[in-house]
């Protein structure tokens, strides 16, 4: 009898128990449960909602190894012990120490972020009765991801406290939340704890530290670890930063989404095995292009000087606008959501333009919040059911034209 | 029981909790969001409330028979906006700091659903012994529920009581914040204080599932 059969006859020695579906959840996370549904037809597929959930995690691996070595490499860079790296395979990134000190800071943010998140999922399960929901598998992971690195623990935790429970627990679980849970989270730690979600001293591991005992009058050098985006908004000069270094993911920034070569492989990897929709990320970068395009455009007629506090980021070059920012991460990995985006097909390009549109806009326009894909996202999330209804209702008047036609 | 009979006290108390103008009924809640962020403010707030509800109903009640009911809405409007600026030139006069906090949401007293709606739906039909009970018992309980959200966004969001540290200081860093606690910014903001509101509404109807709706 091997160890299925045993698992399996425990649960069924244990059938009325409180706590049985914390031991269901793991159960079914190990092995194909036993019991089959015995009446009517049913298609058989294979990927079930776990298989989808691994498939993005899957995905989104490669990000979270880069923002290991990255956050390492970041953190040497900025105290001057290493050489900048050249290129993506540049000698001085890809090394041992990088990964140690990289995984030293962002492993603990994995382990809080699914430790707390599966707490709750678990708690909400047994209080409620049903099954524990996979739906935590993909948040618990993008959540370290889109974090600073040195994001306190315990900020973490009450983040994805408050992201579970308020995102999608009261709202009745997987598959019925209106706003993304990793968002959610994102967005009560931008609001709550703002100074430590932005500004020059967060996105380098160790900037905070050598800030406090330079405070303390310790004769240090100040570690700056700006964002590129940060840069922009507050006009300051971006000589010396390389193009190509953004789009490899060798800058300071959040702990996966530096890397758009990355991402674009991670978008690829999803879209051919249809776990997520390219409609809606082609649609983003789109809209995020059209809206680059439109500011440039003000800048070219001369209706903005330099003077102006938007004319940083509205003279970036409209493609730059994908580079730099969380803009390609939010679209491939948080906009595609596919519960809390849009359904229908049309429904799918509004939704993700305005994404990318928006996106570009609250970036602009209000330079406290340089990163305004989350905020984005969260308020077409809130749009996207009413896309759909308008769709819809669109596709029944057309219908009925057509059989009004037909009839008369 | 010498004072009430049983039926006031339900006037009373049932306002409190299970018929709340702001959890059960949902009125009253933009000022329940603006002025919680302290908790003196929320205080002073349903003092206010308790004040024009209580008098404003007794008057309202006392009149109930000569006011046409086609012009009712004005005379209960004229009640309640002397009623306030009452309160609002006392608060200007005794506590300057205080009115500034609170600004026009004392004025916006005058157009606090649950004002209005206790005037329509009871001291309109009721004496006036018994309207003065249904206009404390409503503002308690909008004072219940203010109190809660202003305790708990305070407390989060500053760290004080009252205007006084209890968590610490935060720039000395001591108490809570030698081991590195943080204000929640969040909480001084208003969409939280629509999430704490939120809360209690989801508490109090899983403690009492007779109060969910379909």
């Amino acid at each position: 009898m091997g160890l299925k059969q045993n698992l399996h006859n425990f649960k069924e020695k244990n059938k009325d128990k409180k706590w049985l579906p914390g031991f269901n959840a793991l159960f079914t996370f190990l092995y194909m449960p036993n019991e089959t549904t015995h009446n009517g037809t049913h298609i058989k597929a294979a990927d079930d909602l776990k298989r989808t959930m691994n498939t993005v995690i899957m995905a989104l691996v490669p990000c979270l190894v880069f923002g290991m070595f990255n956050a390492g490499y970041q953190h040497y860079l900025a105290q001057g012990l290493i050489d900048s790296a050249d290129g993506f395979l540049g000698a001085s990134f890809w090394t041992i120490d990088n990964l140690i000190i990289g995984a030293w800071t962002v492993l603990p943010l994995v382990v809080v972020s699914y430790g707390v998140g599966l707490a709750v999922e678990f708690v909400f399960a047994i209080i409620k009765g049903h099954e524990v929901e996979e739906g935590y598998l993909v948040t618990g992971m993008l959540v370290p991801l889109i974090v600073p690195v040195d994001i306190p623990l315990w900020m973490l935790a009450v983040a994805v406290i408050f992201g579970v429970v308020i995102g999608k627990e009261v709202f009745g679980g997987t598959g019925m939340n209106i706003l993304n849970p990793a968002l959610t989270i994102r967005a009560f730690l931008f609001f709550a704890y703002p100074t430590w979600m932005s500004g020059d001293k967060v996105w380098v591991h160790g900037a905070v530290e050598r800030d406090q005992a330079i405070a303390a009058g310790q004769n240090l050098d100040a570690i700056s670890g700006e964002t590129l985006l940060g840069a922009y908004a507050q006009n300051s000069s971006l000589a010396g930063i390389d193009y190509w270094d953004m789009f490899w993911g060798i800058i300071p920034g959040s702990v996966g989404e530096t890397s758009k070569f990355l991402i674009i492989i991670g978008a690829l990897f999803l879209i051919f095995t249809k776990i997520g929709s390219w409609r809606i990320m082609l649609s983003t970068v789109i809209g995020a292009l059209v809206m680059g395009l439109i500011f440039n455009g003000v800048v070219d007629a001369g209706w903005i000087g330099e003077a102006s506090k938007f004319y940083g980021l509205m003279s970036v070059p409209f493609w730059q606008h994908l580079i730099i920012g969380s803009i390609l991460f939010g679209a491939v990995y948080m906009a595609t959501d596919p519960v809390t985006a849009a359904q229908t097909n049309k429904g799918k390009w509004i939704y993700g333009f305005l994404i990318g549109f928006i996106s570009i806009m609250i970036r602009v326009f209000n330079p406290a919040y340089p990163e305004g894909v989350f905020l984005a996202i969260l308020l077409m999330n809130v749009f996207a059911p009413t896309i759909d209804h308008y769709v819809v209702q669109g596709n029944v008047k057309k219908r009925m034209k057509r059989l009004k036609v037909k009839t008369a | 029981m010498g004072l009430l009979s049983k039926k006031d006290t339900k006037l009373i108390t049932d306002p409190l909790a299970d018929n709340n103008p702001i959890t059960i009924q949902v009125l009253g809640i933009c000022s329940a969001l603006a002025i919680t962020a302290e908790l003196e403010a929320s205080i002073v707030m349903s003092i206010s409330v308790l004040f024009v509800m209580g008098v404003g109903n007794v008057v309202i009640s006392l009149m109930r028979n000569i006011i046409p009911s086609k012009i009712r809405i004005i005379a209960q409007l004229i009640v309640v906006a002397t009623l306030v600026i009452i309160v609002d030139l006392v608060l200007k006069a005794f506590a300057y700091e205080l009115s500034k906090t609170l600004s026009v949401f004392v004025g916006l007293i005058i157009t606090n659903c649950i004002i209005m709606g206790r005037f329509e739906a009871f001291a309109l039909g009721n004496g006036p012994w018994r309207s003065f009970l249904d206009g404390i018992g409503n503002a308690l309980g909008y004072a219940v529920i203010l109190v809660i959200v202003g305790f708990f966004r305070e407390l989060l969001g500053s760290g004080t009581l009252l205007g006084i540290p209890v968590l610490g200081d935060p720039i000395e860093k001591t108490g809570l914040y030698s081991i590195g606690y943080e204000n929640n910014g969040f909480m001084l903001l208003s969409p939280m204080a629509l999430i704490v509101v939120g809360i209690i509404i989801w508490v109090q109807r899983s403690r009492n599932k007779a109060l969910i709706e379909d």
